[in-house]
């Protein structure tokens, strides 16, 4: 057969490598961050460099061109046999964005908003092509529509705010190819779009390799990206290289205990089965009244108003039809929807934050009929954690005053000694303070919020909204801020403490798996209306809309 | 991480305060100016025609505390003691007699009726920097002119925080109609013209250093409100101030804890450079005779008297010379302290 004559994979890869990295080492600041990595790319390959945060992925991709100002960089990068480390700088612009072109996460930030799209993407072409004028605009045209942007000609003249996210990142696509690249490299391209979105994105991509023959460098946290996208990848922690090969042996046989890890933090459903807690409630015989009760709530969210009325004002979209919502005592509640969907503002109705329109009952009150002392009295059952845990804690206050001001507001009469008490055994609860001395947790409690990681921080608002003994918890998006491994154990803390004090959560979130993970019953909202809704288990087995399917789809689930 | 478990927890301004005496330039302008105001400070113990303590005839006087008059030490006239007068001088240097003089033998207001030079003179082993062209020790006028300049600022600009964090406040926190309201009343109070008001009310009323005071007051404070707004409104809407409300705090308890403290950054950063911007609008003032009343050592007045006597050197340079110095130091101090509490500097 022809077979024999096939030369071994290993002679014919090597000449025709796109990109050759060896011992590349970068410095920042005098502190080595990326120790050494070692990689091969083929032309029309898909690698995936996945890790968590600070683990190296982002400047070991820029270091490829050089693009870190600041960085020390040794060991040898060759583009197609050109060693790039020791190349001169009006050389390696010329390399930059032509054959080797950047996509980043932030779209927005990416696109310079005083020029229109056709403009961004012709500035391109005449730098790198020597294109200009009718064949620059022909051009552009072809481009746009080939990244799949409907109407081309009303696009190239769009400035960036006029265009919806998932069409900035098409754009985006559009002007890194615009260059003819051999190397595409996309740092987290699609962290920043909604869920439906990113599987349009990454076809793209994929579309984008197979026609133009591109290598793609993708760079994420995101594993089931990789497991959908890429052929080959390698997985980075603290600098260093853990672990490589095809996605698929990497997936089905982690060798390193890391990647076992990561690979395991992909979320499970480990939920305390539904009604749980009333069990163990006396009153099991009569339905308990619900925890949070909606009928007809209409939802709103901003919008701009066209004409003058916008100088003054913004506009507020009201959905047509209300929203029903009901979640029991003891049980997880998951809203899920996109931005602009008005789960936001589901979540401040509840909390009593917002006024809205229709019932909302929450523990059997609605806060439209409560005076202040009794709305100051549900405030202590109701509490919430939000997303982002840097913006989250106030940066001038000590870990202590954060913990304890809930106790300030609503037991005034406590002394210190006992506050500290209830500060500490909070928390405890959370495992913050797990094997410290008593000095060392006196020091802990000094410290301000830039003191502590990310994971740390969401525990700390966790113990925060703990301290007054709520019963129910609103979570906005608790952890999409985090990283993989912490997210999953953050999720493990809030289902122990639903189990051991019965907390129900109002779990707003636009993630399938972390509703997976969490939630027993499960509301699907699209501008402003229910689209589905059902115990979590039907829902994501078997969705019955097209919309949540494809939430469900991007989820990885 | 394991080295950051033993050190010491340290605020965000704590953190601040490191940087800023990381900067060099920075640092060593604010030494160098609290040293200036501390000695400033004592001006009376070291420019005085008064003697600091003084023996005479077995008796301990100590005239800087106390008028006395001259027949104390053999005079005529029941009037206050001129210490300049050669008379009194030779009293005092009799025989088991002792006095401590300050080491610069003049007062702001004093007027050396006995110089040897007409006035304004040159610079000379009596008058350092020589006099203006009243016969007053300029060396004198300068330190007590760069006190009431410094004290001056730092109460205008203290009144001017006051005024604008408050107004701010209010504006950032309430939002909507209240800050549409007051920032509307904010244009129309900034379109008064000052300079016409300063000189009306000089017209009116006595001129005094606390009218100037309450007149720049009522005008100086709006340039910070507006950061002071932008921040709250910035801050209100974020996370922890939301957590804040949800715990139940009231809206004054929320202004305190969380949003003031987390809004004072541009307020900190400008504090030197209103100061300057305070002592550059006395000295104008001044200069131009719409200030302080006459008489008042101020570093404004001794610039004009440098314009009308052009061939009297000493008193333009040296003024403008100490003006330029206290400018430049408050100014560094500005730039060290916007390093300082920018957020975006590494951690030392």
């Amino acid at each position: 057969m022809k077979g024999q004559s096939v030369p071994p994979v290993v002679t014919l890869s090597a000449p025709q490598d796109l990109l050759e990295v060896r011992e590349l080492r970068v410095s920042l600041g005098g502190r080595e961050v990326v120790h050494g990595i070692d990689f091969n790319l083929a032309a029309g390959e898909k690698l995936a460099i996945v890790g968590e945060s600070g683990s190296g992925k982002t400047v070991s991709a820029l270091s490829l061109l050089r693009l870190l100002p600041q960085a020390g960089l040794s060991g040898s990068v060759r583009l197609q046999g050109r060693e790039l480390l020791t190349l001169a700088e009006p050389e390696l612009r010329l390399l930059r964005g032509s054959a080797v072109a950047y996509v980043f996460q932030e779209p927005m930030s990416a696109l310079n908003p005083l020029l229109t799209l056709g403009q961004q993407i012709a500035e391109v072409l005449q730098l790198h092509r020597g294109l200009v004028g009718a064949s620059a605009r022909a051009r552009v045209l072809e481009l746009l529509e080939s990244v799949g942007l409907p109407d081309p000609l009303a696009q190239a003249r769009a400035y960036p705010h006029q265009l919806s996210g998932g069409q900035r990142q098409r754009a985006l696509i559009a002007m890194a190819l615009a260059s003819e690249p051999r190397l595409l490299v996309a740092d987290e391209p699609t962290t920043a779009l909604d869920a439906s979105l990113r599987l349009q994105m990454l076809a793209l991509l994929d579309e984008m390799r197979q026609r133009l023959g591109l290598a793609v460098l993708i760079i994420t946290h995101d594993l089931h990206l990789v497991r959908r996208f890429a052929d080959r990848v390698l997985v980075m922690k603290d600098g260093s290289v853990v672990e490589q090969g095809a996605v698929d042996a990497v997936f089905a046989a982690p060798r390193q205990a890391y990647t076992r890890t990561l690979l395991e933090s992909l979320l499970q459903r480990e939920l305390p089965p539904a009604g749980a807690c009333t069990v163990t409630s006396p009153s099991q015989s009569r339905p308990e009244p619900a925890c949070l009760e909606a009928m007809a709530l209409r939802v709103s969210y901003p919008v701009a108003l066209s004409g003058w009325r916008g100088w003054l004002r913004c506009g507020r979209y009201w959905a047509r039809e209300g929203v029903e919502l009901r979640l029991e005592a003891g049980q997880t509640l998951g809203v899920v929807g996109e931005s602009g969907s008005g789960k936001t503002t589901l979540a401040l109705a509840a909390l009593g934050l917002l006024p809205h329109q229709g019932r909302l009952r929450v523990l059997g009150q609605d806060w439209l009929d409560l005076q202040r002392p009794e709305q100051r009295r549900l405030r202590r059952r109701v509490q919430v954690v939000f997303q982002d845990p840097y913006a989250s804690l106030s940066p001038r206050l000590t870990l202590e005053q954060i913990v304890a001001e809930g106790l300030q507001v609503h037991e005034p009469g406590l002394s210190r000694a006992e506050r500290l008490v209830r500060v500490l055994a909070a928390l405890r609860e959370v495992g913050l303070l797990a094997g410290l001395a008593p000095a060392e947790q006196q020091t802990w409690l000094q410290r301000y919020p830039h003191e502590f990681s990310g994971g740390q921080r969401q525990r700390i608002a966790i113990a925060r909204a703990l301290v007054i003994e709520p019963q129910l918890i609103v979570l906005d998006e608790p952890t999409s801020a985090l990283d993989v491994t912490v997210q999953q154990q953050v999720i493990a803390l809030l289902l122990r403490l639903q189990r051991e004090r019965g907390l129900s959560y109002l779990l707003i979130t636009h993630d399938m798996a972390v509703v997976w993970a969490m939630a027993h019953q499960v509301t699907v909202l699209r501008a402003g209306q229910v689209v589905e809704q059902g115990s979590a288990e039907s829902v994501l087995r078997a969705p019955r809309m097209p919309y949540t399917r494809s939430l469900v789809q991007a989820s990885g689930l | 991480m394991s080295s950051s478990t033993d050190r010491a927890p340290v605020g965000p301004w704590r953190l601040a305060w490191r940087r800023f005496r990381a900067h060099r330039l920075g640092w060593f302008s604010l030494r160098l100016f609290a040293l200036m105001v501390l000695l400033s400070l004592g001006a009376e113990l070291i420019s005085n025609d008064r003697p600091l303590l003084l023996r005479y005839q077995g008796h301990w006087y100590a005239p800087v505390l106390q008028d006395l008059p001259e027949t104390t030490f053999g005079g005529d006239f029941a009037t206050p003691t001129d210490y300049l007068d050669p008379f009194i001088q030779r009293q005092l240097e009799q025989p088991g007699n002792w006095v401590l003089h300050a080491p610069n033998r003049y007062h702001h207001a004093t007027v050396n009726y006995f110089a040897r030079e007409p006035h304004p003179a040159p610079p000379s082993a009596d008058n350092w920097l020589g006099t203006d062209d009243r016969g007053r020790d300029l060396f004198a006028r300068l330190l007590y002119g760069f006190r009431l300049s410094v004290l001056f600022a730092l109460a205008l600009t203290a009144s001017g925080v006051l005024l604008g964090l408050a107004a701010g406040a209010i504006q950032g926190y309430f939002g909507g109609g209240t800050d549409l309201l007051l920032q509307r009343l904010i244009e129309v109070w900034s379109a008064l013209p000052e300079l016409y008001l300063l000189i009306i009310f000089s017209a009116l009323f006595e001129p005094s250093v606390g009218l100037l005071l309450l007149l720049l007051s009522l005008f100086g404070w709006m340039g910070l409100s507006d950061y002071v707004r932008a921040e709250f409104l910035r801050n209100r809407q974020l996370d922890y101030v939301r957590a804040a409300r949800a715990l139940g705090l009231g809206p004054w308890q929320l202004i305190w804890r969380h949003l003031l403290p987390n809004s004072l950054t541009p307020v900190v950063t400008f504090l030197p450079f209103r100061m300057s911007a305070a002592i550059l609008a006395l000295t104008s003032l001044d200069f131009l005779g719409l200030g302080v009343p006459p008489g008042t050592p101020s570093l404004g007045e001794l610039l004009a008297q440098g314009k009308a006597n052009l061939d009297a050197w000493w008193i333009t340079l040296s003024t403008f010379a100490l003006l330029v110095t206290t400018l430049l130091l408050l100014t560094f101090m500005g730039d060290a302290l916007r390093d300082a509490l920018d957020p975006r500097q590494a951690r030392p």
